[in-house]
């Protein structure tokens, strides 16, 4: 498992540049350009099972989803940040991304650390430091548990059905 | 105990008495906007459209706007896309390219009325709290389970109070006022906030709040929004809009903080690369040389907005250095400003007149950057990569500012510049 690690504000313009937003909607197309203004590099070396940690207010700007669709298909294991901007949080739930705010952990990351992630359990270790972070709202976690938002509004539909 | 904006809206439309901030709520929004990713959304659930059709045909408001008209054959094929699907399910609120950029025809069309909910697929969709909405953005597939369900679920948020008091200075407008305020509160300020402005109003028209409110996000807000007025009830009068029920926040509603601007204080301000809330005063960074201007777009594309950069480029010449593009917001704003005289000013003095689109606000064609160069626009976004370029740098300042930069070819303070 390697850990990315960024800074504060990193936008969605970063993750995925606006020009590509309406002729890349398949992980296929999107994977090339994922964090292509950010690091060159990501999208050749990230592999299943890779964190990302980030600052502040990750994820800010744009509504655009690619770069969700890109990091859950690339195998982003989960996103760990000090804060996550309103519209990305959620495009993740719908995606069944998980994305955990724990800034105590971002702060005690340095490079090298080893990271062991307990999503069900609520905990995160860097080096030889665990840390909580608080479960999402039980209507909430229904629609990450169902695998994202369309899965879970299929289910809905069918039972009504 | 009183209640904010965002706790009694939101608890009127979950069917709820109360609603306490952190609470989840089930709504089911007016309407839902989309616009060319459409495309995308539709594109998702196919099979269940067929099985299960769309849950309300009034809910969605469709407006092409983002690459029109098409750049190249995949965005023609989307728009295809999108014309056919609206046929085929006989959708009645579709704007096809040229209508103008989908926020402004939300306001301009009478979608957005006091006290209703909106929800769109596109992170600006907060603007329409300028007309006391609760508005705020989603991603696609939300926007595709909406379609299908037409219910979501919203967490109540906490909210922010902003006073702002005061009379704005000659050549100072709303754009100055909002940039100040994200300079202030940082790029993160009011994430997951309900943000209310109070204060002296009646010096902002609704196209003034519409600005501020466009911008909220660029602070984190999840909506930004103002009480209704008199300003507001005419302009409501005048788009044809007659029913609706303004909420408003009770005078001892609890905040999360409470924020005052003294605006005669506030100075013509701009954002510099690469963040919104990187926000400097124009006279500190004059002289920056400039490549390309633009003023238009769904933050500064209104009558007003075209008025203010006509009146001070009247008579001059757009410097020979300096492209300036000129994106109204919408054909309606356009046909107006033809009439008034102000596109054939703009277009004497040499700018470029596009049509009511975004593209060149998001890189996607119309006014791409090359490498090292730099654009002063009136849009909402200065991101590296922004424009299309990420080797090029933007600039965001008030249709004033850019005005009068674009007649210099360097970034000027509009209080400089003689009528």
């Amino acid at each position: 498992m390697r850990i990315w690690k960024y800074g504060d504000n990193i936008n969605t313009d970063q993750l995925f540049p606006g020009k590509y937003t309406y002729t890349c909607a398949t992980p296929e197309e999107i994977k090339p350009h994922l964090l292509e203004d950010l690091d060159p590099s990501f999208a050749d070396n990230v592999k299943t099972g890779d964190v990302i940690f980030a600052g502040k207010n990750f994820g800010c700007g744009s509504s655009r989803e690619q770069p969700v669709l890109g990091f859950k298909s690339v195998g982003v294991q989960a996103i760990v940040a000090e804060s996550f901007a309103r519209i990305f949080y959620r495009a993740a739930i719908n995606q069944g991304l998980v994305l955990i705010e724990c800034p105590e952990a971002v702060k005690t990351y340095s490079e090298g650390d080893e990271v062991q992630l307990n999503i069900e359990k609520g905990s995160i270790m860097v080096g030889e430091q665990n840390f909580s972070f608080p479960a999402l709202p039980k209507e909430v976690l229904a629609i990450r548990d169902a695998g994202g938002l369309l899965p879970y509004t299929r289910l809905k539909l069918k039972k009504k059905e | 105990m009183g209640k904010t904006f965002a706790e009694k809206i939101l608890a009127k439309k979950a069917g709820l008495k109360d609603a306490v901030p952190g609470q989840i709520v089930t709504v089911k929004p007016e309407h839902l906007l989309m616009h060319d990713n459409a495309a995308a959304i539709i594109g998702k659930i196919s099979d269940e459209i067929e099985k299960y059709g769309i849950v309300d045909k009034n809910l969605p408001v469709i407006v092409l706007d983002h690459v029109i008209p098409a750049a190249d054959e995949k965005t023609a094929s989307n728009h295809k896309k999108i014309r056919e699907f609206v046929k085929k399910h006989k959708l009645k609120n579709f704007f096809d390219a040229g209508t103008g950029v989908c926020h402004q025809i939300v306001l301009e069309k009478g979608f957005a009325v006091p006290g209703s909910l909106i929800l769109g697929s596109d992170s600006h969709t907060c603007s329409y709290g300028a007309v006391n909405s609760f508005s705020t953005g989603i991603d696609r597939t939300e926007a595709a389970s909406l379609l299908l369900t037409g219910e979501t679920w919203l967490k109540v948020p906490l909210s922010i109070k902003i006073n702002l008091k005061g009379k704005l200075n000659n050549r100072v407008s709303a754009k100055d006022v909002i940039l100040h305020i994200i300079g202030d509160i940082g790029s993160s300020g009011a994430n997951y906030c309900s943000v209310e402005f109070h204060g002296d109003m009646e010096q902002f028209s609704v196209g003034d709040r519409f600005t501020i409110a466009n911008m909220g996000v660029e602070a984190g807000a999840k909506n930004a929004v103002f009480p209704v007025d008199d300003i507001t009830v005419e302009y409501l009068k005048k788009t044809g809009v007659k029913d609706y029920e303004p909420v408003w926040a009770d005078p001892d509603a609890v905040y999360h903080s409470e924020l005052t601007y003294d605006v005669s204080k506030i100075q013509p301000v701009i954002a510099c690369p690469h963040n919104v809330d990187n926000v400097k005063s124009v006279s500190e960074v004059a002289g920056i040389e400039i490549n390309q201007c633009l003023i238009g777009t769904c933050t500064n594309g209104r009558e007003k907005d075209l008025e203010i950069a006509a009146g001070i480029l009247k008579g001059k010449k757009v410097s020979p250095h300096v492209r300036l593009l000129i994106l109204p917001a919408s054909k309606t704003v356009f046909e107006n400003c033809l009439r008034n005289g102000n596109i054939e000013i703009l277009s004497n003095a040499g700018a470029i007149i596009l049509p009511s689109g975004c593209g060149p606000c998001l890189g996607a064609h119309q006014g791409v950057l090359a490498p090292g160069e730099r654009c002063l626009s009136t849009a909402n976004r200065n991101f590296k990569g922004r424009m299309g370029c990420k080797e090029a740098e933007i600039y965001l300042a008030s249709p004033a500012t850019v005005a009068a930069s674009a007649i210099h070819g360097e970034i000027t303070d509009p209080r400089t510049v003689r009528k």
